[in-house]
């Protein structure tokens, strides 16, 4: 009998793959069914959006912030409000502030529902997907009531936000966050606590807290290594300090402390949280203007800043150049979906192809984010 | 820690290494020889004091007479940050990498890299991330032109508005 010849095969998956959230692309060393490696191939969506912002001014870049992530452009746009406060020491009225925080709270909501949704998918099941997609429609419509767009927002402005609440919304958002609680129950009986769902995510690909961290994983990812860090609590900026929420930790309930189960559990608890800030928010909103005086044409003091803000994916860190024109000099974006994929390569050693689709889900990459 | 107290420490340390602490505005920054940066980041994430685990950015910045590559260190343990510079000559800016003591450099690199055309000596895998393979030149330099057409594909398109607009002040003269 001659004896089989077994080689390494090279799979080339995406950059339209379906379950590769935008265009991305792996070259994938397998043998058989378990993968050798996984090397991503990014820079399909890159648009540039640094360049950008060095010819088109401070004011004209906000609309440019919606796209680095368009699934939650409420905190692309607050961050570079927020870096550009910093370099010209302006100061947020708080109706201001607490719009802010609402509509990002909001934002954070429909972000974590699609992340849950597409995680369903991801792994063989359209219903979820349905389900949670249902409940983000309505987060849409808020939204869209509040400042015109359902996802490139252009909402927030240096010094505060475009418009003030609707007349009536804060009603409608009260009643949807009354409705929403019950649904992420639901949700949890219907998918998450599913066996089938814990059986596929437990234990895979987990990530230590010392990788993470080495490898600069930011947000739910960080949090579901075990480390406790939560830029809202611990460089507290606009008004989060005076909220009372918890910041959910990875606990390996399920099975190793920072594998898919946990990443995927996190945005779950994340939702239950940021509802929790959003009936605070909405009941103790006080009154007054919503957008501070800046000039027209701004022109910060020439030096440089790094502001961090918590959105969906994580930590994300605005670094800005100014140089006393009217024009910024250098515009950084560092973004959680760059830095989660740069651990793919690592983690892929020894995994299976079907696992992959698992770890990109559960990191909650997102295209244009990585390539900006 | 302050920023500025961790930047003294380094000077105690590498007295001729540390080029210029500079003031707030608003964020302090010190400038680190080039031949230095991986002694430091080391000292910086060994150091039990100042423990920066991780590498919260790394990026570079075109000044036209030199570009600068740009690190935010942070510690989780002792919820500090500090920036680093390290300046470069325009041509063929080299500097070690610090992919050996952070991972995650390794793609903040590589973009850096791609984009500024920063070498870094002795990098795993200094691969264009962003850009395609072939593109002419580092697009955040300051005087990077846009080539009209890659592979045959034109990167310019043209507007009809414009073209009304052209054909009407024809018409007038």
């Amino acid at each position: 009998m001659s004896t089989l010849r077994t080689e390494e095969m090279t799979l080339n998956m995406g950059p339209q793959h379906p379950s590769t959230h935008g265009v991305l692309r792996f070259v994938i060393k397998a043998d058989g069914e378990v993968m050798r490696e996984a090397i991503p191939d990014v820079g399909y969506l890159h648009r540039s959006i640094e360049k950008i912002a060095e010819k088109v001014g401070y004011h004209g870049f906000m609309p440019y912030t919606d796209r680095v992530d368009y699934v939650c452009a409420m905190f692309t746009n607050q961050g570079w409000g927020m870096a550009c406060e910093k370099l010209a020491n302006i100061e947020v009225p708080r109706r201001g502030e607490y719009c802010r925080v609402i509509a990002a709270e909001f934002n954070r909501l429909a972000s974590h529902l699609l992340t849950v949704g597409l995680m369903g998918m991801d792994i063989g099941a359209m219903t979820p997907f349905l389900h949670a997609l249902r409940e983000r429609e309505m987060i849409n419509d808020l939204i869209e009531e509040l400042c015109g767009a359902r996802l490139t927002f252009n909402y927030m402005r240096i010094g505060g936000v475009a418009w003030d609440l609707p007349p009536g919304w804060r009603e409608k958002a009260l009643a949807y966050l009354d409705h929403l609680d019950p649904i992420i129950n639901e949700f949890n009986s219907l998918f998450s606590y599913n066996k089938i769902c814990v059986e596929r995510l437990a234990k895979v690909a987990p990530i230590s807290a010392e990788d993470a961290i080495n490898y600069n994983l930011v947000g739910p990812n960080l949090r579901a290594s075990g480390v406790n860090w939560d830029v809202r609590k611990n460089i507290p900026y606009s008004v989060y300090p005076e909220f009372d929420f918890e910041v959910p930790l990875g606990s390996g309930e399920w099975g190793i402390v920072g594998d898919a189960m946990d990443r995927y559990m996190m945005r779950i608890r994340e939702m239950v949280q940021s509802s929790r800030i959003l009936r605070q928010a909405l009941k103790r909103m006080p009154e007054g203007p919503v957008l501070a005086k800046v000039v027209r044409n701004f022109k910060p003091p020439a030096g440089e800043c790094q502001i961090r803000v918590e959105s969906a994916r994580g930590d994300q860190g605005w670094y800005v150049v100014s140089d006393g024109t009217a024009f910024p000099w250098r515009v950084h974006v560092r973004t959680g979906s760059f830095a989660a994929m740069g651990i793919i390569q690592k983690l892929s050693r020894g995994l299976m192809i079907a696992d992959l689709v698992v770890l990109i889900a559960s990191l909650d990459v997102i295209a244009p984010e990585i390539d900006r | 820690m302050e920023a500025l107290k961790i930047y003294e420490r380094v000077k105690e340390r590498f007295p001729d290494k540390v080029l210029e602490v500079s003031e707030k505005k608003p964020d302090p920054f010190a400038a680190v020889a080039a031949d230095a940066i991986v002694a430091v980041g080391r000292l910086l994430h060994d150091d039990p004091e100042t423990a920066m685990d991780c590498l919260s950015n790394q990026t570079g910045v075109d000044y036209k007479d030199r570009i600068e590559v740009v690190y935010h260190l942070f510690s989780y343990k002792h919820h500090h940050t500090c920036v680093l510079k390290v300046k470069l000559p325009r041509e063929n800016p080299t500097v070690a990498t610090v992919e050996e003591i952070w991972r995650a450099a390794n793609w903040m690199e590589r973009e850096i890299f791609d984009l500024l055309g920063v070498n870094f000596d002795g990098h795993s895998d200094m691969r264009r991330i962003l850009m395609p393979e072939d593109w002419p030149g580092y697009p955040l330099r300051k005087d990077f032109v846009e080539p009209l057409e890659y592979h045959g594909i034109s990167t310019v398109r043209e507007s009809p508005i414009l073209r009304l607009d052209q054909k009407k002040k024809h018409e007038h003269a």
